[in-house]
Order: C-alpha cells, then structure tokens, then sequence
C-alpha cells in the first residue's frame, strides 16, 4: 500500500441529536496516517452514530468531517475507507469465495489476494462453504478479511471484537497493528480493551 | 476493479442469490398463473367477455405480480448490510442499484413474460395479439421493476411499509396500464398499435435514466 503522507482525518465541532437528545456535541479530533482512534463510552452514547458520521451515511447536526482538507463529501474520501458495521454485510446464501469476490467488484484491489486474506483470517479452507453454515466468530472475521482485499487507508470498525474468541482478537489486533504500521489510520468502538503494540492509539470518552 | 465489472458482479449474485432462494421467484409467477386461472372460473361460461376482458387481466395481474415481488428487491440486503457496504462502494451507486433492478426484473419479470402467451391462448385471445402483448410486458414490466424500485428505496427501513408502498407506486403504474393493455386489445381487433407502442418505450427509456438515480438517493436516507 502506498502511504501518502498528507492523509488526515479531521472532525471539526461535531455534534449529534437523537429524538431531541443531544449525544454529543462541540467534538473534535484529528486522525494521521498510523493512528488509531479508540471510541469509548456506555450503551446510547452515540459510538455508532459517530462512526456512521464518520461514513458518511448520516450527517452531523453541526460540525464537519474532512479528509485530506476537503470535506469527505467531495472528495475521494469513499475510495479510501472501508467499513465493518454490526451487521456482517456478507449474504448467507453465497460461499465464503463468492462473498469476496463481491466485495472485491465493489471496491479497488488491495494488497492481498482472496486466498491470503483468507489464510491471514485462518478461513482458508473453508472458502466454498456457505456463509449460514460459518459460526458468528467465523463470520466475523470474513468481514474482516474484506478489510484486507480491497485497498483503503481509513478502517471504520463497530465492535470488531464481537463474538470473536481470544485468538481472533489477537488476530484482528495484529492485522490492525500491520494496517497501521503501513501507513492505514483506524477509527473503532470497543468494550474489550485493545492492546496495539507500538501504535498511537488515541482516546475519545463519549459519556 | 472497473465500475463493468462491478455492474455485472452485482447482476451475477443477485441471480446466484435468486437461484439459492427459489421462492423468490416461484413466488411472483405463481400468483401470476393462479390470478389469470381463476378469472375463467369467476366468469362462467361467457368465452366472448373473457376474450374482451383478456388484455386488463393480464396487464393488472403482472402489475400486482411485479407489486408482490417488489419488496424483495432491498430487503435483504438491507437487513444483513450488504446494502450498505454496496452505497460504500467509490462506483456510483446509482449503476450499481441499476444492476440490482435488471437482476430482480431477470427473476421476477422475465417469467411473467414467458408464461403469458400460454395463459392468453387460454383466455381466448386472437393469436395475432400475442405478439404485441408479448412486447408490452418486455417494454413495460421492466418499468414497473425501476419505478417500484424508487417505492422500495424509500420505505426499505420502515417496519411496515409495505402499505404506503403500494400508495407511493400504484399511481405512478397507471399509465403503464393504460397504455399497454389499451394496445393489446387494439392489436386484438387488428388496429395499428404505433403509438402506444412508441409510448412505452418513452417511458422505458425514462425510467431507465431516470430511476436509479433517486433510488439510490433514496437508499442513503433509508440506511440512516
């Protein structure tokens, strides 16, 4: 992956009401390439809104997000982000193979290929097997190993650690290490306490 | 990878998809066939206003067959969030939302059209109608898919919308009604049928450029 220098994830005073509750509001944060910027905070503090801002499908009620100087409206910000949300995005009729091919359609090619994101994901050899048939930890890392065929700088995870077991947190915390050691930046909710060796993990308490 | 190729990768699982689920488009086709059955039965034995009545039954049960399939066309995606990782995608969304209406009219659209001639002939219909009922439904149940299409975007995250759907698209299917059983019965007393014809494919043409479009727009906001 090339690194460009200039990327920045910017959040100038943003703010977020839900049915006439204010989540949050005046927040502002600053993302380089290398960085990780850990959401923290209770149940409704607003973490998933926040990162759906920060997708782009929701809007902020004041506040602007900008990449690289523009805002992420109007500029190239969609062909460098990629998103992994509460729900899998795979669909359980197709296979594991079938599923990322898709996924790779949709966006650029990255650095690996199906096959190694899938051993990296240690789903290697179940790439013709339905996705009904995965468990809820294996699916989840299938949406993960979307995350490593398509090529983008800026990773968006709600609660990657779901349902995953301690092997595959300590999977997902190594990919995100190497993402970050490569020049990517990662903005993720969490409960489970993440441990990033050598990587500049910054902190937003929402409550 | 290309925005082609992402088009027809789109296309190719949702036919995957509808292979996988085959309810899906048995569905549709089935309450095609049994609408067009019954009317016979409701009638009686009075085969010259079978005849005369042929085109509208025809038409008005592809219409609520086509409304029957619409709410599949999101739903899916929408709840497993492949919707959104699909809007995510840096290709325009409205191509890629094209890709998924030409697929859903393939697997609910097309079979209409094939089994009609048959369900025709049995309601009495001058065989020299068929072929202009046939061009009808190719011209114009494709538009029923891209402007129900604009319906399911914005109702997809309602709990139960599926009633205002049916207010939101209903009107905007009338012309196609008209105009296309109004040609089949023509054809049927051999008058020439041009204009109709040249309607519809106005209209075809339109939705096809101009439906995507809002679909797509329509989705963002219903995935907030």
């Amino acid at each position: 992956m090339e690194t460009k220098p200039t990327c920045l994830l910017k959040g100038t005073d943003l703010s977020c009401i839900r049915d006439d509750r204010v989540l949050f509001e005046g927040l502002t944060f600053e993302l380089v390439s290398g960085q990780v910027l850990l959401l923290e905070g209770k149940n409704g503090s607003g973490k998933t809104s926040l990162l759906r801002i920060l997708c782009g499908f929701r809007e902020p009620d004041a506040g602007q997000v900008f990449w690289c100087g523009d805002a992420i409206n109007d500029s190239q910000y969609h062909t460098d982000m990629a998103y992994v949300g509460h729900l899998d995005g795979v669909k359980k009729e197709l296979t594991v193979l079938e599923n990322l091919k898709v996924s790779l359609a949709l966006g650029r090619s990255g650095q690996y290929s199906i096959q190694q994101a899938l051993t990296k994901v240690h789903l290697a050899d179940y790439d013709d097997v339905l996705v009904q048939a995965l468990s809820a930890g294996q699916k989840r890392r299938l949406s993960l190993a979307r995350l490593l065929i398509t090529q983008n700088i800026v990773w968006i995870l709600d609660e990657p650690f779901t349902s995953l077991d301690k092997q595959g947190i300590a999977l997902i915390e190594i990919l995100m290490s190497e993402h970050c050691a490569n020049g990517g930046m990662i903005v993720l909710t969490s409960h489970h306490d993440i441990d990033l060796y050598g990587v500049d993990v910054q902190r937003i308490n929402l409550s | 990878m290309s925005l082609s190729y992402a088009f027809f990768a789109i296309i190719r699982r949702d036919l995957v998809l509808a292979l996988r689920r085959r309810s899906e488009i048995a569905n549709p086709l089935l309450f095609f066939i049994l609408v067009i059955t019954l009317f016979p039965l409701g009638i009686g034995a009075q085969p010259n206003l079978l005849q005369a009545i042929a085109p509208g039954i025809i038409w008005v049960s592809a219409l609520l067959a086509a409304m029957l399939s619409l709410d599949s066309l999101f739903r899916s995606d929408f709840d497993d969030g492949s919707l959104e990782q699909i809007l995510l995608s840096p290709h325009p969304a409205s191509i890629l939302v094209l890709g998924k209406i030409i697929a859903h009219w393939l697997v609910t659209g097309l079979p209409l059209l094939i089994i009609s001639p048959l369900l025709a002939i049995f309601l009495g219909m001058p065989a020299h109608a068929l072929g202009i009922l046939l061009l009808t439904l190719l011209l114009g149940t494709p538009v029923l898919s891209l402007i129900g299409a604009i319906g399911v975007a914005l109702t997809v995250g309602l709990r139960r919308g599926g009633m205002i759907l049916s207010l939101l698209v209903l009107p905007l299917y009338v012309p196609v009604l008209i105009f296309a059983s109004n040609a089949v019965e023509m054809a049927g007393s051999g008058l020439p049928v041009n204009a109709q014809i040249n309607i519809l494919i106005s209209i075809l043409f339109m939705a096809l450029v101009l439906a995507p479009w809002p679909t797509a727009s329509a989705l963002k906001m219903s995935i907030n």
